[in-house]
């Protein structure tokens, strides 16, 4: 196991531990004590087995995980920046349909293996992007007949 | 006999084309590989609610089915499994179709793949009713133990370790205690008011299951896999059906095997496939054969991952613990139908069961005609690029979560679940036990509050949950399964080449 993974397997431990305490100290101090009766009891194992595992990632004995390497997180970071960016932001503020053709092209676009310079390629992008979102439409918007947020050019 | 009087039900023109678009698209998707059957059936739920319960399960149900056979295609063509299920598929279909065999290989699987399959759903028929009527006898402490069981079963089986298996499962039933309590009204874990309503199943099955698919492949980055398909030539189907004819043995002993571990709750078909295929080598007269191409391999290994699909629901059909992940799905499709397995799924509800069990059945069939007219047109669906298939699952979703409610709140839950997820993965846990813990929660806290008051009208909670033929039968299941983990912990800790750094996406 490598220093970064063993660091990672650490702060996912200690992220883990610390949720599965909140989560037992909250069950036990909230009233009134009927309502949490259940959370008490699944909050003891939660908060006995997070423990366990954070203190088995200090002591470098976490042998089911080796985290992510440094280049995965850099691969990740622009995909879930826009899909973030997507659901908190564009789709409410743009419209559902027109933040969905904006996010499926960037990510298409971003992580697609062909060439970014030759126009060929970008038209295929485009032409995909526009027959996926087609497709919802007719999907979601006639068939399902579900109302999203208004679009930001009607 | 009781199912051959709902048979006519599957026959109805919009019941079977709903049985024929999930069979069709359950082997494209099936055939793309990192669509996993799971997924596919969690992407699939929204599109359910605005049928009635029977048509929804019909749509789930062929696309179970046909999204585990799907999967060879990838395989034998690619050397990369559709679903795990079909790992075992790769060692001799991939061969065949090096050697100019592809067209066979993927026939032979189809054929042995809807053979299993029947063999599965026949026993489901059998089974359940029986298993259904025991299933009476249970009361709230016995249901409160199965749940704990069901959770405890994925949890040890399906994570890189015991313990992040069985935290998976608490954090799932923690998960499923936010939001209002049913019994005092009170609000419980509401911190922020996205959560306010609690968290919805459905669009946490998506996040849990798509998101962490769609990040794997941001992960790879703009990395060229250089993946190139194998080319298929034309073989006539006839032949196929006498090779499938006269590996009898191995067919048989893949329907069994599959059927056997697809009861088993929670260990799902990737087990399935390869202990079939080990089994069918060592009795085998041509063992030096496998691994190099062998007819045999491919049929055993395709006849149990689909002989365990229908046996696989017969603990959720009867008492409400899947069998595999994508069955705790279908379970969390039957819920939001108001409908509850177990006994009342068959005294109440009985159209919607036996339709729902008759069409897996004629699903098997369809899947296999399908699968021999199509194989060559879902071969080039396989080659769709990662990255247009990350941002199409995106988009799925997203518009998926969104139109349960309408409600982008659960949009908000949807991506932070499946992101939270991800990074969980890749730190030895597991979405299976965790989406069970969310599913079985609700159950497990309803009655063990009514066990609860129960005994305190009758005797002690200690007595009323620790006692009783039932309830230690079922607590030495829970003590048998963690004990059982705990020591192949430790024998793989001896051995870490053989622990494995997490299992494959279900």
């Amino acid at each position: 196991m490598t220093r970064f993974s063993h660091f990672q397997n650490i702060v996912a431990g200690v992220a883990i531990a610390m949720v599965g305490l909140s989560v037992c100290v909250i069950s036990f101090v909230q009233e009134p004590a009927e309502a949490y009766l259940f959370p008490r009891l699944i909050s003891v194992v939660f908060a006995a087995l997070s423990v366990w595992t954070a203190a088995k990632a200090f002591s470098g004995h976490s042998n089911s995980s080796n985290g992510l390497s440094e280049k995965e997180l850099a691969n990740i970071a622009p995909g879930l920046v826009a899909a973030l960016i997507y659901i908190f932001l564009a789709a409410e503020t743009l419209g559902f349909y027109t933040a969905s053709t904006i996010a499926f092209f960037a990510v298409y676009s971003i992580y697609d293996t062909a060439s970014h310079r030759e126009l060929r390629s970008w038209g295929k992008r485009i032409v995909l992007t526009a027959l996926f979102i087609a497709v919802m439409y007719g999907l979601f918007a006639k068939v399902l007949t579900v109302f999203t947020p208004r679009e930001f050019f009607q | 006999m009781e199912f051959i009087g709902y048979l006519g039900d599957v026959f109805t023109p919009f019941n079977f084309g709903l049985l024929m678009i999930g069979t069709f698209g359950g082997l494209i998707l099936g055939a793309t590989p990192g669509l996993s059957p799971t997924m596919t059936v969690a992407l699939l739920i929204p599109f359910t609610f605005r049928l009635e319960a029977t048509e929804g399960l019909i749509l789930l149900g062929a696309a179970y089915t046909s999204t585990v056979a799907g999967g060879a295609v990838s395989a034998i063509l690619l050397n990369i499994p559709g679903a795990p299920a079909n790992i075992a598929t790769t060692l001799d279909g991939y061969k065949m179709a090096k050697n100019g065999h592809g067209a066979r290989a993927l026939q032979l699987s189809f054929l042995s793949s809807a053979a299993g399959g029947v063999f599965g759903v026949l026993l489901l028929i059998f089974l359940t009713p029986i298993l259904a009527r025991w299933a009476l006898a249970f009361g709230p402490s016995h249901i409160f133990w199965l749940a704990i069981l069901g959770i405890t079963v994925i949890g040890t089986l399906e994570a890189g370790s015991v313990v992040k298996g069985l935290l998976s499962g608490c954090i799932g039933l923690w998960l499923s205690t936010i939001g209002f309590d049913d019994i005092m009204g009170e609000q419980r874990f509401i911190f922020h008011s996205s959560l306010s309503g609690g968290i919805n199943v459905i669009p946490a099955l998506i996040g849990l299951f798509a998101i962490p698919q769609v990040i794997s492949i941001f992960a790879k980055g703009r990395a060229d896999s250089g993946t190139e398909i194998l080319s298929v030539e034309r073989h006539p189907i006839s032949e196929a059906v006498r090779e499938v004819a006269r590996r009898y043995r191995a067919l048989s002993l893949g329907a069994v095997v599959g059927s056997i571990v697809g009861l088993i709750p929670g260990i799902g078909g990737q087990i399935a496939g390869i202990v079939a295929y080990d089994q069918s080598k060592k009795i085998s007269r041509e063992k030096e054969k496998y691994g190099t191409g062998h007819s045999e391999g491919l049929i055993a290994a395709e006849s149990a991952n689909n002989a365990m699909v229908g046996p696989s629901l017969v603990p959720l059909l009867t008492l409400s613990i899947p069998g595999s992940p994508t069955a705790a799905v279908l379970l969390g499709g039957l819920l939001i139908h108001g409908i509850f397995p177990g006994s009342d799924l068959f005294e109440n509800h009985p159209a919607v069961a036996w339709t729902f069990i008759n069409s897996m059945l004629v699903g098997q069939i369809l899947m296999c005609i399908f699968g021999l007219y199509i194989a060559a047109l879902a071969a080039r669906v396989v080659l769709a690029p990662p990255s247009f298939m990350a941002a199409a699952v995106l988009g799925l979703a997203v518009f998926g979560s969104y139109s349960v409610y309408n409600s982008m709140d659960d949009v908000y839950v949807m991506l932070m679940l499946g992101t939270a997820m991800y990074f969980l993965e890749k730190f030895g846990f597991s979405a299976a036990p965790l989406v069970l813990g969310l599913i079985l929660g609700p159950i497990a806290e309803a009655n063990f509050i009514q066990g609860s008051l129960i005994a305190n009208a009758t005797s002690s909670v200690v007595e009323y949950f620790l006692t009783g033929a039932l309830n230690l039968c079922l607590i030495s299941m829970v003590a048998v399964s963690l004990l059982y983990s705990v020591w192949s912990e430790i024998a793989n800790g001896r051995n870490p080449v053989a622990s494995g750094n997490g299992r494959a996406r279900p």
